[in-house]
């Protein structure tokens, strides 16, 4: 274990491992006070920002912050690098690599960026993250290209593309139905119609992925539908012939962690293996959709690493993307709001959160959305999710999920509306999916300004659309 | 075609609770709408951080007619920011907290938990209506707990020697429920107990959630439950059959 020492205003810091050492630098958040890991004061956190910007990044790849014989997150990340990939930064510190990410991101180099994802590991990047400020994060971000694609193309440039949400409280087929009428009314379901079922039986995520399936069938809407539930009823459902477009699961950075939810990695391989096998991509074929959010390891109590040692968050968040980006997602958001206050206190901590999520997801290959959200014990607002929205959708974020009204019925927590999804389309000129766009425009639900239309009641477009609830 | 038909925003609002057909301004959302979603947020928010005044909760039990005495305990977390922050710190008592040691079977804790008003609005109902219903139960003081999570109903069951204790705590603020109550059974009372040896029946808050009568109900039927077998949490639910419904 290395000790680092780094002196700032005549004191002295010493960090007592790489993990130490990232998590002092971590910008301030609840969640690491919580693990007891956080720094002290201001400047023990620039002093590890001193100290880690001196790390090369080849040291991730000797030095672990978990271990490779106990967590097979691990060993995931260090089995597959790809150190040709890696090849244009391997002689780089950490410091360095912030300054190269910014140099190619001013050129617009997309490919540069773009190509060392399989030669990163999700050390180096939350590494950097810390060094980075959030201007930072949005100019990399905004020259990261990961496109995906399944019945929609996603992450293209110029797009923003959202997760129509119908949650219901009961799962109600006509309620879940409402919503998502009036989510494609408003141009949204473009990344996906996702719903979290209320109750996680098989015979429910049935029932709810025949109610979609019918939907987009009808209309013919090039988007996928997703029911949320836990891998293994994705799986039963898939036995039962069930018209599964993406597998969904939450992940975690730590095996505990994913222990802790129920899943291994072979469990996602064979249910990925069995959604390919329908073959229901007609201009892809991603077919994961993968959660993640900081605090969920800690939250478990699966955020421990080398030694015993608490990990920080943020490191541990980047490390849930080792594991996501193994399965070729579709989709892959943060949820950054979600967990509560004892991770992410304030509108400034989720918006730095929301921030790094995206930019360190992206940089490691993934396709980038975010859960915008908020519960009512955070002290977070409308006018904090403003601000995010507007920051990824400059950063080129591939997705981010609305509800009807912001108001998420079902789960009691607030996201974006459809109409935030049109305002940050309108203010930084984004499209939806080329695909869903033509579908839109086939509806007469887009005007000739490209606007997803303001419509009147009696309109023929909407009497259409509407035909199916009565 | 009657009205709804020709009105398919009714048609949609009618089938969901959601906020579906709102409207728009612009991109965005009309001013009614808007100010609508903000005073939701904003009940809930002050709910969140409205003070636990127990000279409220003391005269609601008076009225509701609980003789019981009420002592009041602190946990860890000095104030609701730290209380927000710092879970671990709620789920413990404050330094020096002194409860009478007794021979009880049942100890009832109201903790304020993410939303004190729930405590005065629906507390003293709860209590009331609980009590009642067991006669011959040997039931601890009563006791109020400040910046209190529910594990903070493990060392203060214990420590009033409680063989089993039922936390009513303030539920995390929804939009549209501000004053939600729920309540916590565990058996063996001790720190260290585990969530899934606790069992829970949520949303009291009538008119819209369980009245005071069928959360007592719910809750007394798990009492007997719990006192016939020792236990508390996944056991007793998987007992479910002679439960009403809801009481896991």
């Amino acid at each position: 274990m290395t000790v680092r020492r780094q002196t700032l205003g005549g004191h002295t810091f010493e960090f007592a491992s790489l993990s130490d050492l990232l998590a002092k630098a971590t910008p301030a958040r609840s969640g690491d006070v919580l693990a007891g890991v956080a720094a002290e004061s201001q400047a023990q956190r620039v002093a590890a920002q001193y100290a880690l910007a001196e790390v090369p990044l080849a040291t991730f790849l000797t030095e672990q912050v978990v271990g490779y014989d106990e967590d097979d997150v691990t060993r995931l990340i260090l089995d597959t690098h790809d150190p040709a990939a890696f090849g244009p930064v391997a002689s780089l510190t950490v410091g360095g690599f912030r300054e190269w990410l910014l140099a190619r991101a001013a050129e617009r180099d997309e490919a540069a960026i773009s190509g060392l994802a399989r030669g990163l590991t999700p050390e180096m990047v939350a590494a950097v993250s810390k060094l980075m400020r959030n201007a930072d994060l949005v100019a990399v971000a905004r020259r990261t290209r990961v496109v995906t694609g399944l019945r929609s193309t996603l992450g293209l440039p110029g797009r923003l593309a959202s997760r129509l949400q119908p949650n219901h409280p009961t799962d109600d087929a006509v309620g879940v139905t409402a919503s998502i009428l009036d989510g494609l009314l408003h141009g949204s379901g473009d990344a996906v119609i996702g719903i979290n079922p209320a109750t996680d039986s098989p015979a429910q995520t049935v029932a709810l992925l025949e109610l979609v399936d019918a939907v987009i069938s009808r209309y013919e809407i090039p988007t996928q539908s997703c029911v949320l539930a836990h891998v293994t009823t994705t799986l039963r459902a898939l036995e039962a012939g069930a018209p599964v477009d993406l597998v969904f699961q939450s992940v975690a950075g730590t095996e505990a962690g994913n222990r802790g939810f129920g899943v291994t990695l072979d469990l996602l391989t064979e249910a990925r293996a069995a959604a390919l096998e329908l073959g229901r991509g007609t201009v892809g074929r991603n077919v994961t959709y993968f959660e993640t959010g900081q605090g969920s390891a800690l939250s478990a109590d699966a955020h421990h690493g080398v030694d015993g040692r608490a990990v920080d968050q943020q490191t541990l968040e980047c490390r849930a993307y080792g594991v996501a980006r193994h399965f070729d997602p579709l989709l892959v958001n943060t949820v950054v709001g979600f967990i509560g206050p004892e991770y992410l206190y304030d509108g400034k901590q989720v918006v730095r959160a929301g921030l790094e999520d995206h930019f360190c997801g992206k940089l490691l290959g993934l396709p980038m959305g975010v859960d915008v959200c908020y519960t009512n014990h955070t002290d977070v607002d409308g006018d904090d999710t403003d601000t995010l929205t507007l920051l990824l959708g400059a950063a080129g974020c591939s997705f981010v999920i609305a509800v009807p009204g912001s108001d998420d019925v079902m789960l009691h927590y607030q996201s974006l509306s459809f109409q935030d999804v049109l305002t940050a389309r309108a203010v930084l000129d984004l499209r939806p999916a080329p695909e869903f766009e033509a579908w839109l425009a086939r509806m007469d639900l887009l005007g000739d300004d490209g606007r997803v239309r303001e419509l009147a009641p009696d309109t023929p477009a909407v009497k259409a659309l509407l035909a199916a609830a009565r | 075609m009657s009205a709804v038909e020709n009105d398919p925003w009714a048609l949609l609002r009618g089938a969901t609770r959601a906020r579906v057909a709102l409207g728009r301004a612009g991109d965005g959302l009309p001013t009614a709408r808007e100010l609508e979603f903000r005073a939701a947020h904003a009940v809930a928010r002050d709910a969140v951080h409205t003070p636990l005044d127990a000279g409220r909760v003391r005269a609601a039990l008076t009225d509701a007619g609980v003789g019981l005495p009420l002592l009041e305990v602190h946990s860890q977390a000095p104030d609701r920011a730290t209380y927000l922050q710092r879970p671990d710190l709620g789920r413990r008592l404050a330094e020096g907290t002194q409860l009478p040691a007794g021979d009880h079977d049942l100890a009832l804790v109201l903790a304020d938990g993410l939303s004190p008003r729930a405590v005065h609005e629906h507390a003293a109902g709860t209590v009331a209506a609980v009590l009642e219903r067991l006669p011959g139960w040997s039931v601890a003081p009563l006791v109020l707990a400040h910046q209190a999570r529910v594990a903070l109903g493990d060392p203060v069951g214990q420590a009033l020697g409680a063989r089993i204790v039922v936390v009513l705590v303030g539920e995390r603020p929804g939009l549209s429920s501000a004053d939600s109550l729920g309540l916590y059974l565990t058996s063996g009372p001790r720190p260290g107990r585990a969530d899934s040896e606790r069992n829970c029946i949520s949303n009291v808050r009538p008119p819209h959630g369980l009245s005071h009568v069928q959360a007592a109900d719910t809750l007394v039927a798990l009492l007997q439950a719990s006192r016939r077998l020792g236990a508390s949490g996944v056991v007793l639910k998987d007992e479910g059959a002679a439960l009403p419904p809801g009481a896991g």
